[in-house]
């Protein structure tokens, strides 16, 4: 059953997924060939999220002292040094509020891929592995919660539990674990016949250690993967709910409420309010593409010409 | 062949009845809907008359009863706001995303099919590194921030088009572009690997063995049997689109079923907004069955195997 876009790209890149050829030198190879681009979008990202409290100009909270609102960025007419991107309807600094907002985004980005992850590979292998009825009851429960359009979903799940960051995070995992449960699990149908873990099984390990000494190792390359794609998909989930105001609550700042209050100043042209907060979420969306397109291509040469 | 309908038709059922206890679970796990949709500070005999009125003082399992009735004839419970059932309020909004969806469809057509054709007929040529540029792009840039960017570039600054609304085609291009802009990357990523997948295959070369001109072997052989996968995802991805595009429809004002869920979270109608996301699942679940038993009538393999 084909369900969603990212779905179908998934299941074509697990497809071909190559064997696990054992972690500690692999990764470190991995690491001294990172490309270039993405980590130089990423890392100034990355930096600016961590230290923020340091880097901020301002409190984001909180008006600037003797601001005016929807004061324009330095180099226009209006703006000033003091407020360098200009400020908001609250004229609380609209650069101090992006430098907050990427740590918002990257935590959001993160944890919920990670909650997805773990709750997806852990389901996906107890249901391949185990097989039978907990297979079915897993499946089906992925197969009712995949039938939902992802956003429709979340935006459902957040109305429900009401607007908080963690809050978010648990819910974004809560939506995007089916992807992995369904190719995780596929992946293990096809290892439980494999010899080593036969046996692995012979030889009276017990089905925790084949579990963890021998599937889960050889999974994580899908999973990688997988959060690959995924990380890009929860930052943009995590914007449109803080847009819908159903995400980050104010006055904490996000990038998708910061566009959501930007919107009414778009029909007299206040340009920035809307197009920083943008691209904030662009570049951060594209690097962590190209980061995981580059992964691809090296845990799977056979993906190289897809 | 019948076989294989029931059991599909079975497993479509089974998806349904979990997705209508998730539903009717997380609404009444996240605490009193009672509160939700009652004013702050409501006095206590009014929030037991209102439970009373919506059914709420009754035993879980009576609830999901009433509930699973409710789907069941259509009518999916009573929107609060509105004081109708939640299906007349879809059904009346469904031709309005209908008509947003199919034109995104159709612009995504005519950015990705061509583009994706091209990039695997030339790959790894100039136009293959701009179709992976676009498709890069299509998959890092939010929809609704291209959406804001537009009004701000085509109404704002440029006086071409209208800001929001229905109406004519005016109104409908920057919406339909702003949520077609996703699906149109991903049918450039599958038209272009399903291109690459069926110009390998017997049938294309012994096409150019015969001496047929190129285009005719891309145009009649290869083209013909790549679209199959695009037209099934187009399908799906049609239906998605018109229960998902809520932060589209905000935007632009589009009176769609995804602005009448926006409206349900807004004025804390729990049950329109619980009706309308199970009346997603159940289209999607709809239409994901017919694509698997077309496939089965087309691909004995299929009907077989599974």
């Amino acid at each position: 059953m084909i369900s969603t876009i990212e779905e179908t790209r998934v299941l074509a890149i697990a497809v071909g997924s190559p064997e696990f050829t054992g972690i500690p030198g692999r990764w470190a190879g991995l690491a001294r060939q990172l490309p270039a681009l993405p980590l130089a979008i990423l890392v100034p990202f990355v930096m600016i999220a961590l230290f923020a409290d340091w880097i901020a100009p301002y409190d984001p909270t909180e008006p600037i002292p003797g601001a005016k609102i929807f004061e324009p960025p330095f180099w226009m007419e209006g703006g000033s040094a003091h407020a360098l991107l200009g400020t908001d309807f609250q004229s609380r600094d609209l650069l101090s509020r992006l430098i907050f907002g990427a740590r918002v985004s990257l935590i959001v980005g993160v944890m919920g891929t990670l909650v997805a992850g773990s709750i997806g590979t852990a389901l996906g292998i107890l249901a391949g592995y185990l097989g039978g009825w907990v297979d079915q009851v897993i499946m089906r429960l992925t197969d009712a919660w995949l039938a939902l359009p992802a956003l429709v979903f979340a935006i459902f799940l957040a109305t429900m539990l009401g607007p908080s960051m963690w809050n978010i995070v648990v819910i974004l995992g809560a939506v995007y674990w089916t992807r992995y449960a369904r190719v995780i699990r596929g992946e293990v149908l096809s290892l439980r016949e494999r010899e080593f873990v036969k046996l692995a099984e012979i030889a009276g390990g017990s089905r925790t250690r084949v579990i963890f000494r021998h599937i889960l190792p050889n999974v994580l390359n899908s999973t990688m993967v997988l959060a690959s794609l995924t990380i890009g998909v929860v930052i943009i989930a995590e914007a449109s709910l803080s847009f819908l105001g159903v995400g980050v609550p104010p006055p904490e700042p996000a990038w998708g409420s910061m566009l959501a209050d930007g919107r009414s100043m778009l029909m007299v042209g206040d340009w920035w309010l809307t197009i920083f907060p943008g691209l904030g979420i662009l570049l951060v969306v594209l690097a962590t593409q190209l980061l995981g397109d580059w992964l691809r291509v090296r845990l799977d040469p056979q993906l190289r010409n897809m | 062949m019948a076989q294989f309908m029931m059991r599909r038709t079975l497993y479509a059922i089974v998806t349904l009845f979990i997705l209508s206890l998730t539903i009717f679970a997380v609404v009444r796990l996240t605490g009193d809907p009672v509160t939700l949709l009652a004013e702050p500070g409501a006095r206590a005999e009014d929030l037991d008359r209102v439970r009373a009125e919506w059914g709420l003082d009754r035993s879980w399992p009576v609830q999901y009863l009433a509930f699973a009735r409710n789907v069941l004839t259509g009518q999916l419970g009573k929107s609060f706001n509105y004081e109708m059932p939640v299906s007349t309020l879809y059904f009346q909004r469904l031709p309005n995303s209908l008509e947003l969806a199919l034109a995104a469809t159709l612009i995504s057509f005519f950015i990705g099919i061509p583009a994706g054709i091209i990039s695997a007929v030339r790959v790894n040529s100039a136009w293959d590194n701009f179709g992976k540029i676009i498709a890069l792009l299509g998959l890092s840039i939010p929809g609704f921030w291209l959406g804001l960017v537009m009004i701000l570039t085509f109404s704002v600054w440029l006086h071409w088009l209208p800001t929001s609304g229905q109406g004519g085609w005016r109104n409908l291009i920057m919406p339909a572009v702003a949520l077609g802009w996703y699906f149109a990357a991903s049918l450039l990523r599958l038209t272009r690997s399903s291109m690459l997948e069926v110009l390998r295959s017997e049938y294309v070369k012994l096409a150019r063995l015969k001496g047929l001109p190129g285009y005719v072997v891309l145009a009649v052989h290869a083209f013909k049997n790549a679209l199959i996968p695009v037209l099934t995802l187009a399908g799906v991805n049609l239906v998605v689109m018109i229960n998902a595009a809520v932060i589209i429809e905000v935007i632009f004002a589009w009176p769609g079923i995804g602005r009448l869920l926006y409206e349900g979270i807004f004025q804390r109608d729990f049950p329109l907004v619980q009706g309308v996301v199970m009346e997603a699942g159940i289209m999607i679940v709809v239409i994901n069955l017919v694509v698997d038993i077309l496939y089965a009538y087309i691909d004995p393999r299929i009907r077989l195997t599974k």
